[in-house]
C-alpha cells in the first residue's frame, strides 16, 4: 500500500508530466516501470523524487520493451502499476502492449507524443494517435483517453486505473510533449473526495490459496493452436469490448449545439479550437467543437449526430489526419463535407483555425 | 478577455528560461491564469531557447500562438528564429549590445535595449537576465513589481538568505530593466 | 491373459500430472531439464512461491507442463515480465524459462541488463544450439560446421562469428558476491538437478542466478540415438560444464 501525498484539494502550478505522476499516486499506484525518453522523463523524476514519502516501487529498466514487459509483470503480481513513454519509445514497446491486450492485463500507460516517424523532434505532435489506438499485431482492444491540459490529466490519469482494472483492457492516456513541459495551475485532490472508489487490484500469479488444495495452478496462455480457438476469444472479448465501449466513451462539444461549421480536433489542438471558435462567434460566424475524449472507442453516436447537424466539417490535427481516418469510418453514410487543416509535428494555433474557417465560409468545401 | 502571449527567446545560457519561470510563478500566485512552454531541443543545451508564456484573466485555450504581443530577442539566432512570431500588434524588444542585427518586421514597435552592456558595466554579469525579467514586466503591465519579487524569493531565497547583497543586486537589475522600457516608451 | 502393468509415471509434485510425462518431441532435452526443475523446486518446497515464465519456442510448450503459477510471454521478453513480478513481488522466486534464441539474440539486452542488476531470479537458457520450434534454423550457439536450415553447408565461422558462450559471458558480468552461474547438461540429470537446487537456493537468498542448459534437439538435428547423445558429448567439449560462480557458502 502506497502513501498517498493529496489528502486535501490542493491548487499548484506544475508541468504535465508532474501532474501525472502525482495523478498515478492518488490512485494509488505503487510501481512504475521506466526508461528514459524525452518528453516524459519527468514523470519517472517526480515519481522517483516522490518515492520516500510515497513508499512506491520503481525501476529503470534496459529499454522501452522491457518497460513495457516488467508492467505487465508488476501488474500480474497485483501491483496498480503502469509506466509512460513516448515516440519510438512507444513504437517497441508495442509488443507488451499486445500481450496486454491478448492476456486482457490492466496496463496503464501515459504516452507523450512527440514528432515523427522515426527519432523526428522530441517536442510535440499528434503521430501517435493511430499507433496508441491500433499499435501491435491485432485489433486494438484499447482504451485511449485524450487529454487537453493538465486537469484533465491529472483526472483521467485516476480514471485510466480504474478503466483498466474494470474492463481488463489496456488503457492509456494519450497526451504530447506541450502537455508534458508546459506549466499551468491544476487542482490535486484526493479521488474519493470526489467519490471516485479505486478498482481493487488482485494479483493473477501467486494470489490468494495453496495450488494443489485451495486451487490449481494457473497458467496463463497468448498462444493458441487453433484458429477457430482463437477467434472464440477474441470475438468473446470484441463482445466485451462493445459493451465497455457504452459505458466509457467520453467527448466534449463547446458550441456545437448550432454550429454551422464543426471542428472535430483531440487533446491540446482542441484547445486551440476553443479558442478559435470564440474569435469566430465574436466575428458571427457559428463555429462549434466536438472534441472526442476517448478517441478510442469513440463516442459514435454524439458524434454522428453533431456531424449530421453541422453544414460543414473541419478535422484538424497535429498530424496527417490519423484521428480523422478513424472517424470517418464511423460516418459511414453522412454526407456533410468536410475540409482539413494538419499540420503535422506542429501545433495548430487558434489564428490557423480562424483562418481555415473564414475560408471556409468564403468558399465551402464539396468534399 | 486580456491575455497577454509573450515570447522570450535567446542563447541557451542566458538565463530565458529561468526568468519565464520567475514571471509565471508571479502570474500564478497573483491569481491569474497562467501558461508556459519551454521549447526544448534533442541537446540539454546550447541553442535558441525559446519560452511561450501567456497571463491571462480567463482560462487559456491555445499553448501555443502564431503570434505574439510582446516578443523578447537576445540574440541574432533568435531574432531569425522569432520573426514569425512578430504581427502588426506586436511589441518586439531586442538587445542592441547582444544583436549585430535588427529584427526587420512589421510591428507596433521595436525597442532596442542594452541590458547586456549595462550589466557588465553597471552591475554584473549574471543579472543580465533579470534586467530582461524587469524589461518584461514593464513592458507587459499585468504584473506587480511585488508579484515578480515574491516570486523571485521563492526561486532564489536561499541563495539570497546566504547572500543578502545578491538580493539588491537583483532588485537593482529588476529596476533598471523596468526603466530601460519606461525611457523607450517615453520617447 | 497377462495383466498389463501399469505404473504411473514418476513426476515431480511441481509438475503438472494433468499434461502427462512429455509433450516435447521425443528425444527432446526439454522433459528432462523441467523434470530436473521440478524436482529441485519440490526439494526446497518452493512450489507455493514460485512463479514461472516461459519463453517463445520450445520452451513455449512448458507453459502448462508444470504445476506452478505460469506466464507465457514473448519471444525474448520472459526475463523482463519476471523480474517485473519479482520486484513487485519480494516473496516469490521467479523463473524465467527460454531457449538459446530468446536468451541470446532476441531476448539478450535483458539478460546482460537483468545479470548487471543482479535481478531476483533464476534465467534458465535451454541450448540445443538451434531454433527448434520454427524449423530448426541456425541459433547464436550452434557448432561451428553445424548444419541448421539457414547454414545448410555448415556454419561458417567467418561469415557468423563463433558460438556465443552465455554462461562465461553472464560470469563476466555478474556479481561474484550475489550470482549463481553454471553451464549443466541433460547428460547428467543427477547433476542437473542439483544445480538447479543451487541456483533457487540462491535466489532464496536473495541473488540472481543463471543457469545454462547443453541439450538434444535429435529432430532438427536429424540423429539417432547414439549420435544425438555423441554430438552432445562434443558440445559438453566446446562449452565447458560448469559451475563459474557461486556465492560463498551457498551448499
Amino acid at each position: 500500500m502506497v502513501n498517498k501525498l493529496i489528502k486535501e484539494d490542493t491548487k499548484m502550478f506544475l508541468t504535465g508530466n508532474e501532474v501525472l505522476a502525482y495523478a498515478a499516486n492518488a490512485a494509488e499506484a505503487d510501481f512504475m516501470y521506466g526508461y528514459p525518453i524525452t518528453p516524459q522523463n519527468e514523470i519517472m523524476h517526480t515519481w522517483c523524487k516522490l518515492l520516500p514519502k510515497t513508499e512506491a516501487g520503481f525501476l529503470q529498466t534496459e529499454d522501452e520493451i522491457s518497460a513495457g514487459f516488467s508492467t505487465l509483470g508488476g501488474i500480474l503480481a497485483g501491483k496498480r502499476a503502469f509506466t509512460a513513454t513516448a515516440g519510438p519509445g512507444n513504437v517497441i514497446m508495442q509488443d507488451a502492449q499486445s500481450m496486454a491486450e491478448m492476456m486482457r492485463i490492466p496496463f496503464v500507460c501515459a504516452v507523450m507524443q512527440r514528432g515523427g516517424p522515426s527519432t523526428a523532434t522530441v517536442i510535440y505532435a499528434q503521430q501517435e494517435t493511430r499507433l496508441t489506438c491500433y499499435g501491435g499485431n491485432g485489433e486494438g482492444f484499447r482504451i485511449v483517453y485524450s487529454t487537453a491540459g493538465h486537469q484533465d490529466l491529472y483526472d483521467y490519469m485516476i480514471k485510466a486505473f480504474n478503466t483498466a482494472w474494470k474492463y481488463r483492457f489496456p488503457t492509456y492516456v494519450l497526451a504530447d510533449g506541450y502537455q508534458g513541459k508546459m506549466r499551468e495551475p491544476v487542482m490535486l485532490y484526493d479521488p474519493a473526495s470526489r467519490g471516485i472508489k479505486m478498482v481493487p487490484v488482485t494479483p493473477s500469479l501467486l494470489g490468494e490459496g495453496q495450488i494443489g488444495i485451495d486451487r490449481k495452478s494457473v497458467h496463463m496462455r497468448n498462444t493458441y493452436n487453433m484458429e477457430e480457438e482463437l477467434m472464440e476469444v477474441l470475438d468473446s472479448y470484441q463482445v466485451d469490448y462493445d459493451k465497455m465501449a457504452e459505458e466509457v466513451a467520453e467527448y466534449e462539444e463547446y458550441k456545437a449545439e448550432d454550429a454551422e461549421i464543426l471542428i472535430i480536433a483531440h487533446g491540446i489542438v482542441a484547445r486551440s479550437a476553443r479558442t478559435a471558435v470564440d474569435e469566430l462567434r465574436e466575428k458571427g460566424i457559428k463555429a462549434g467543437l466536438f472534441r472526442p475524449i476517448t478517441i478510442r472507442p469513440l463516442a459514435v453516436k454524439p458524434l454522428r449526430n453533431a456531424v449530421s447537424r453541422a453544414k460543414q466539417i473541419l478535422f484538424t490535427e497535429s498530424a496527417n489526419g490519423q484521428l480523422a481516418q478513424m472517424v470517418l469510418e464511423k460516418l459511414y453514410g453522412l454526407t456533410t463535407p468536410y475540409s482539413t487543416l494538419y499540420k503535422m509535428g506542429v501545433g495548430v494555433t487558434g489564428d490557423d483555425l480562424v483562418e481555415k474557417v473564414e475560408s471556409m465560409v468564403k468558399s465551402p468545401s464539396v468534399v | 478577455m486580456a491575455r497577454t502571449k509573450i515570447v522570450l527567446a535567446g542563447e541557451g545560457g542566458q538565463g530565458v528560461q529561468s526568468i519565464a519561470k520567475i514571471l509565471v510563478e508571479a502570474g500564478y500566485e497573483a491569481g491569474k491564469q497562467v501558461l508556459y512552454i519551454p521549447n526544448f531541443g534533442v541537446e540539454q543545451r546550447g541553442g535558441v531557447s525559446i519560452a511561450f508564456c501567456q497571463i491571462a484573466d480567463e482560462t487559456i485555450g491555445e499553448p501555443r500562438y502564431s503570434k505574439g504581443d510582446i516578443i523578447i530577442m537576445l540574440s541574432d539566432r533568435a531574432i531569425d528564429r522569432c520573426e514569425r512570431y512578430v504581427s502588426e500588434n506586436s511589441t518586439v524588444v531586442y538587445d542592441t549590445s547582444v544583436c549585430t542585427i535588427k529584427p526587420e518586421c512589421k510591428c507596433k514597435n521595436i525597442i532596442g535595449i542594452d541590458a547586456n552592456k549595462i550589466a557588465n558595466e553597471k552591475l554584473s554579469a549574471r543579472v543580465f537576465n533579470i534586467i530582461i525579467l524587469g524589461v518584461l514586466l514593464a513592458a507587459t503591465n499585468v504584473l506587480e513589481l511585488s508579484d515578480i519579487k515574491n516570486a523571485m524569493e521563492k526561486a532564489l531565497g536561499k541563495k539570497f538568505d546566504a547572500k543578502p547583497e545578491l538580493r539588491e543586486l537583483n532588485y537593482k537589475a529588476l529596476e533598471m530593466g523596468m526603466n530601460l522600457v519606461k525611457e523607450k516608451a517615453a520617447l | 491373459m497377462a495383466e498389463v502393468l501399469t505404473l504411473p509415471p514418476k513426476l515431480p509434485k511441481s509438475q503438472n500430472e494433468e499434461v502427462g510425462a512429455s509433450k516435447f518431441c521425443p528425444g527432446c532435452g526439454h522433459g528432462i531439464t523441467l523434470k530436473a526443475l521440478g524436482n529441485a523446486i519440490d526439494e526446497l518446497g518452493i512450489q507455493q512461491k514460485t512463479v514461472f515464465g516461459c519463453d517463445i519456442g520450445c520452451s513455449l510448450l512448458s507453459w502448462n507442463y508444470m504445476d506452478l503459477d505460469t506466464v507465457q510471454t514473448h519471444h525474448g521478453r520472459t526475463t523482463p515480465v519476471i523480474y517485473g513480478f519479482t520486484r513487485a513481488n519480494k516473496e516469490a522466486i521467479g523463473i524465467a524459462y527460454m531457449g538459446d534464441g530468446g536468451g541470446l539474440a532476441i531476448g539478450s539486452q535483458h539478460l546482460v541488463n537483468a545479470t548487471v542488476r543482479g535481478e531476483r531470479m533464476l534465467i534458465v537458457v535451454v541450448n540445443n544450439t538451434n531454433y527448434g520450434m520454427t524449423g530448426g534454423q541456425m541459433s547464436p550457439t550452434t557448432m561451428p560446421g553445424q548444419k541448421t536450415e539457414t547454414t545448410p553447408y555448415g556454419r561458417d565461422c567467418e561469415v557468423t562469428g563463433k558460438p556465443a558462450k552465455a554462461a562465461e559471458m553472464v560470469a563476466a558480468i555478474a556479481d561474484p558476491a550475489k550470482s549463481f552461474v553454471a553451464r549443466s547438461s541433460v547428460s547428467n540429470v543427477r547433476k542437473l538437478q542439483s544445480t538447479f537446487k543451487k541456483a533457487l537456493k540462491n535466489v532464496e537468498n536473495g541473488g540472481f542466478s543463471f543457469v545454462e542448459v547443453l541439450s538434444i534437439c535429435p529432430l532438427n538435428w536429424r540423429t539417432n540415438n547414439v549420435d544425438t547423445f555423441g554430438r552432445l558429448a562434443q558440445m559438453e567439449e566446446f562449452f565447458e560444464v560448469k559451475e563459474f560462480l557461486a556465492p560463498e557458502g551457498l551448499v
